[in-house]
């Protein structure tokens, strides 16, 4: 009983110092912003692997959950004879909620993990080390552009998503089930509003943004170095990123949407 | 040399493509690139029961988009509600004696206000009020007032 509670202290405490240390490194890494405004080729190269490597995943799933809101969507709303709402149906999901969502989900397991292995291989084969030896900050040279390549990509990738989304509910909806083309688009003007839908959605994915890449940078920063606590740090770092999304997303949407 | 250039011009091709698609958002998703994000000119109108009416529901006269419900609130010196129309400047002659009613679009559908001009030769000013108007119909009511009516009739 005794050692059960120890456990459970110790257990608590070192989540409490995990997180200690993550704001810890959340402020390192802000502090490197002046240095990389000297160096933005730094950030250029990791954009390219943050953001130009998730493109692909992104459209393909963006068109699909689409095509999927565009068949449920017509065969409920057909039921009350409301068709015509679909566009409204479609783009109200994906900007709102989807778009954001089913992007940081998809991030988190494609370019937070390759980063969270990433970093750990170079904290286990004291790359990151050696940079210190040669008096160059670690977190600035490695970790800043990271942060900022995924704060500026979730945004861009999660506005993709959502476009081609629309696409694949038109596809779906005008194409194939005979929905009129003007009424998909005029509904959806009418209803969506760009500050109220839109931008709440682009904030969203902002937040998520930077959520998933602190947690894949941590988790990397912080593993052991050894092969068993990288694997352990990049399966932690989907776990993580994907419950955080999921519980902020609920609390954005009660501040955004009430 | 040629591998950075690569990922320059895809890293570019990528901000460029995010852009577009917040622009398409923008513009053929939500209602910024409407028409009407120009001027407008107040008018007021007093109804007995706004229903379903929202901010932001449409106005229209014959059928036409003429303006938006810009705000609703409760009057307590008359016990009505007030609401306030913005329509757009370019329909500045609408006459003063215009009915202003509250209709639905389609059983189920929101609703809107429609406008009816009378015949005067005086027009609608920013800050005008409308004097005649006609309440939402409330289906419940209705519902109940044709229950009622049967009821009386049996009882004959």
């Amino acid at each position: 009983m005794i050692d059960w509670l120890a456990a459970l202290g110790r257990s608590g405490l070192s989540y409490s110092a995990a997180l200690g240390r993550a704001n810890l490194l959340m402020l390192a890494m802000l502090r490197g912003l002046g240095a990389l405004l000297a160096r933005p080729r730094l950030l250029l190269e990791q954009l390219f692997s943050v953001g130009v490597y998730t493109v692909l995943i992104i459209a393909v799933s963006g068109l699909f959950v689409g095509m999927v809101l565009g068949l449920q969507g017509y065969y409920i709303l057909s039921r009350f004879g409301a068709e015509a709402t679909l566009g409204v149906m479609v783009a109200a999901s994906l900007v709102r909620e989807l778009g954001p969502v089913v992007t940081a989900l998809l991030f988190a397991g494609r370019a937070g993990s390759a980063l969270s292995a990433e970093i750990g291989l170079m904290k286990a084969t004291e790359q990151l080390s050696g940079l210190e030896m040669m008096a160059v900050n670690p977190e600035h040279r490695v970790l800043t552009p990271r942060l900022i390549a995924g704060l500026i990509s979730m945004p861009l990738l999660a506005a993709m998503f959502s476009t081609l989304g629309i696409y694949g509910g038109w596809f779906v909806g005008v194409g194939l089930l005979g929905v009129d083309d003007g009424t998909y688009w005029a509904q959806m003007q009418s209803q969506i509003d760009w500050h109220e839908d839109v931008l709440n959605g682009v904030i969203k994915s902002v937040v998520f943004g930077v959520v998933c890449t602190w947690i894949a940078l941590f988790q990397g920063y912080d593993c052991v170095p050894t092969s068993e606590g990288v694997s352990r740090a990049t399966t932690r770092t989907v776990v993580y990123s994907s419950l955080a999304v999921l519980g902020l997303d609920f609390v954005l949407t009660a501040l955004m949407f009430n | 040399m040629s591998k950075t250039r690569l990922i320059e011009t895809l890293v570019g091709a990528f901000i460029a493509l995010g852009f577009v698609a917040l622009f398409f958002l923008a513009m053929q998703v939500s209602n910024l690139g409407g028409v009407h994000s120009g001027d407008s000119y107040k008018v007021l109108a007093r109804f007995d029961n706004i229903g379903g009416l929202k901010v932001k529901s449409p106005v229209t006269l014959a059928g036409v988009e003429v303006g938006r419900v810009r705000d609703i609130y409760y009057d307590p010196a008359d016990f009505r509600a007030v609401a306030v129309l913005g329509i757009y400047s370019q329909y500045d002659t609408i006459p003063d004696d215009t009915f202003a009613k509250i209709l639905t679009a389609g059983l189920l559908g929101e609703q809107y206000i429609g406008l009816d001009p009378g015949g005067s030769d005086g027009v609608l000013k920013e800050g005008a009020e409308i004097a005649v108007t006609q309440s939402a119909l409330v289906l419940e009511e209705v519902i109940g007032q044709f229950i009622f009516g049967k009821a009386q009739e049996g009882a004959n």
